[in-house]
């Protein structure tokens, strides 16, 4: 139980801090290591929902992944001049007042219903064996939406290269 | 000892002294496969390789250690700091993170993970960093070169490794590393006889994985000097090279608890197979490789041209003898001390076994080029592995809806991906020359 | 056992920080990392949420975003790389001319 607390604590604050540095940093590379120690974080908040099939999809797929592919294409496009650039632009003041609302709003949201309807049910439990039960999900109920993700990828690689190619 | 610890900790206590072992064997462990290569090396070129610090070499990788650990320590000047400390740390971390899930032996498993391959999957693709970062923190040409091309390779091999071991999942039905490994000894066969198209594959693709020869341009001497790890020397280069050969282990590791029976002795079934003969008398085989291990110790230690040397020896057949003695005496334990201990002897000498063939192909084959290795990566093993994964299935759909026997099934499927395979590598249009018969006309 | 408001709050905070990174900062290629932040911070909430039910659907729901996800950031590298073959710049300020 205290390791529970302890654990989400650490992995919360890890999140957060990540991602505020992330935003700010004048180095990209720095950047994309924070976002990588940003998506560790949440890889660790689903080991501890005991979503553990998407702890290892989160690693292998977003950090192990997508951010190489960041990775790259930011030791392909840097420049030295952009260390010395302005970082943010024209419209910082409104966009922070316009998200403190956004962030406000939901805050709200969630505040009016913490006294609310209790759904908490003790018949609601996960299944023991993880992995299974998300294979089973997807290939029984969302068989369409698994099919359709397939095609997006297909697209997604051919709009992908056919978009990094040079004309020859 | 109960008393001691108390109930809420006790759960952490064994799988603590577990990994404090594993993070003090394993620098040892590494250098001792170092000094493994370059014996076989030798004795493979016809020479004899490290003779000198202690007898045969055996102490070689201590002076090398040493060496390391006194060395100047160089950053360049324009190098980013802290990525520069940071990318040998991330290899590192990564590299012996992955043992946390990987059974050596019934008993000593540090978490068994319900998921367990796949984590070892995610953390060797989170190794990838420590390259990128550090051929980038270097500042160098040469580096980013390596560095691009080390990890273009490793994302690569690493989804047809990953497709190669799917095949050998589907018969194992769990990803669990203590499950698959119990799901051998419930088939009676260790699944190499099962999918070896899967085992084929998972082996070139772990080679690529760990930057061996062939597919190790990126690091190779006389290409990019040394690819990402040109800036890195002393501390920070060993934690490189530990890391390198970790990885290997760990590559090993895999390959034994899938397709090569993890902890299981050979003919662990026969019993159940051929009643009434046994094959029992397997189990004295560990007391015996040492037993013989420390007799060729003690008849070289009079050898020796040096005293110092001769006693180094004589321990080095002492440590044998115990380990000897300890296999014997095991034997007639409890049964669940004898599994721990000969698992763990079973499950090292086939990681050895394993390591051995990639030191065998380092020094036979000739290196591949680099986009020779990328073709072979996405042209030819990837298709082979996806063919492979539908035939593992067909197999099982014929075993267990059609009734086939299990033999037949695998065989016949087994015949149709090898088809497939020759008519794969055949299909591959021939590169263009990079020399026209016109051009050397003068 | 820790309340599941508490991971709700912690995906709004990471959504606020991936929208404060979109809308403020001029380089194209942190507007693309703070979507992924932003996207991570979904689901989060959507695993929290599944974990509160005890069903598997909402884990199911985010791997179907990382997916997306994957695809979106090759498609938008892609454009990056394309841009900055011709303009020679990744900032969003200085990309206003469609053809020169």
């Amino acid at each position: 139980m205290i390791v529970n607390q302890a654990l989400f604590c650490f992995f919360s604050v890890m999140a957060v801090v990540s991602a505020i540095l992330m935003v700010t940093r004048r180095n990209i590379v720095h950047g994309a290591v924070f976002l990588i120690s940003t998506l560790l974080a949440t890889a660790g908040i689903f080991l501890l929902l005991q979503a553990e099939f998407l702890f290892v999809v989160q690693i292998i797929l977003y950090v192990g992944g997508i951010m190489v592919l960041f990775v790259f294409v930011i030791m392909l496009v840097n420049l030295d001049v952009s260390l010395r650039q302005v970082q943010f632009n024209r419209q910082k003041y409104v966009a922070i007042v316009l998200t403190i609302v956004l962030a406000a709003q939901v805050f709200f949201a969630l505040w009016i219903a913490r006294n609310g309807v209790n759904l908490t049910n003790p018949s609601f439990k996960m299944p023991a064996r993880n992995t299974e039960a998300i294979a089973d999900a997807i290939f029984q109920h969302y068989m369409l939406p698994f099919e359709i993700a397939s095609i997006l990828l297909l697209v997604a690689m051919i709009g992908a290269v056919v978009m990094a190619k040079r004309r020859v | 000892m109960g008393h001691l610890i108390p109930p809420s900790i006790m759960p952490y206590v064994l799988p603590v002294v577990y990994a404090v072992v594993i993070v003090a064997v394993l620098p040892l462990l590494a250098g001792y496969i170092v000094l493994l290569e370059r014996k076989v090396m030798a004795d493979m070129q016809a020479r004899l390789g490290p003779m000198r610090v202690g007898p045969h070499g055996l102490l070689q990788p201590i002076a090398d250690a040493v060496k390391l650990l006194l060395k100047e320590d160089i950053i360049p000047e324009k190098a980013d700091k802290f990525m520069f400390w940071f990318a040998p740390l991330v290899s590192v971390t990564m590299a012996l993170l992955a043992y946390s899930a990987l059974p050596i032996g019934p008993a000593f498993q540090i978490a068994d993970l319900n998921v367990g391959l796949l984590f070892i999957l995610a953390i060797s693709s989170l190794g990838i960093y420590g390259i990128v970062f550090g051929g980038w923190a270097s500042n160098s040409h040469y580096s980013l070169l390596g560095a691009m091309r080390s990890a273009a390779q490793l994302v690569s091999y690493e989804t047809a490794a990953g497709l190669g071991l799917v095949s050998a999942l589907l018969l194992a039905g769990s990803l669990s590393m203590k499950e698959i490994v119990q799901a051998q000894y419930d088939q009676g066969t260790w699944f190499i006889f099962s999918v070896p198209v899967g085992f084929f594959i998972y082996m070139v693709g772990s080679i690529a994985e760990t930057n061996r020869a062939p597919f190790d341009l990126p690091e190779a001497e006389s290409e990019l000097v040394a690819g990402y790890m040109t800036e890195y020397s002393g501390f920070r280069w060993s934690l490189y090279f530990l890391a390198e050969y970790a990885n290997m282990i760990i590559v090993a590791g895999i390959a034994t608890t899938l397709f090569l029976g993890g902890w299981l002795r050979p003919f662990a079934r026969w019993h159940d197979h051929f009643p009434g003969t046994s094959l029992e008398f397997f189990d004295v085989i560990p007391s015996l490789v040492f037993l013989g291990a420390a007799a060729y110790c003690f008849w070289l230690a009079p050898k020796q041209p040096v005293q110092i040397q001769k006693l180094v020896m004589a321990a080095f057949g002492g440590l044998c003898l115990l380990l000897a003695v300890a296999m014997a005496v095991t034997l007639f334990a409890s049964a669940s001390v004898m599994a721990a201990v000969h698992g763990a002897f079973w499950f090292m000498a086939k990681v050895i076994a394993y390591l051995y063939a990639f030191l065998w192909f380092r020094f036979t084959f000739p290196r591949y080029r680099f986009d020779q290795l990328m073709r072979l990566g996405w042209r030819f093993l990837i298709p082979l592995a996806l063919v492979n994964v539908i035939s593992v299935g067909v197999a099982i759909v014929l075993k267990q809806e059609f009734g086939w026997p299990p033999f037949w099934a695998m065989l016949v499927m087994t015949i149709v991906t090898l088809s497939v395979a020759m008519w794969l590598a055949a299909d591959d249009e021939k590169p263009e020359p990079l020399l026209q018969a016109a051009d050397t006309e003068l | 056992m820790i309340p599941t408001e508490y991971y709700l709050i912690l995906s709004l905070a990471l959504f606020t920080i991936g929208v404060v990174g979109v809308l403020t900062r001029r380089n194209v290629i942190i507007v693309l990392m703070s979507i992924e932040l932003i996207l991570n911070a979904v689901n989060i909430n959507l695993v929290a949420f599944s974990h509160h039910f005890g069903s598997v659907d909402g884990q199911v729901f985010a791997i179907f975003i990382i997916t997306d996800a994957a695809a979106e950031a090759a498609v938008g590298l892609g454009i990056i790389l394309a841009f900055f073959r011709n303009r020679e710049t990744v900032l969003a300020d200085e990309m206003d001319m469609l053809k020169w």
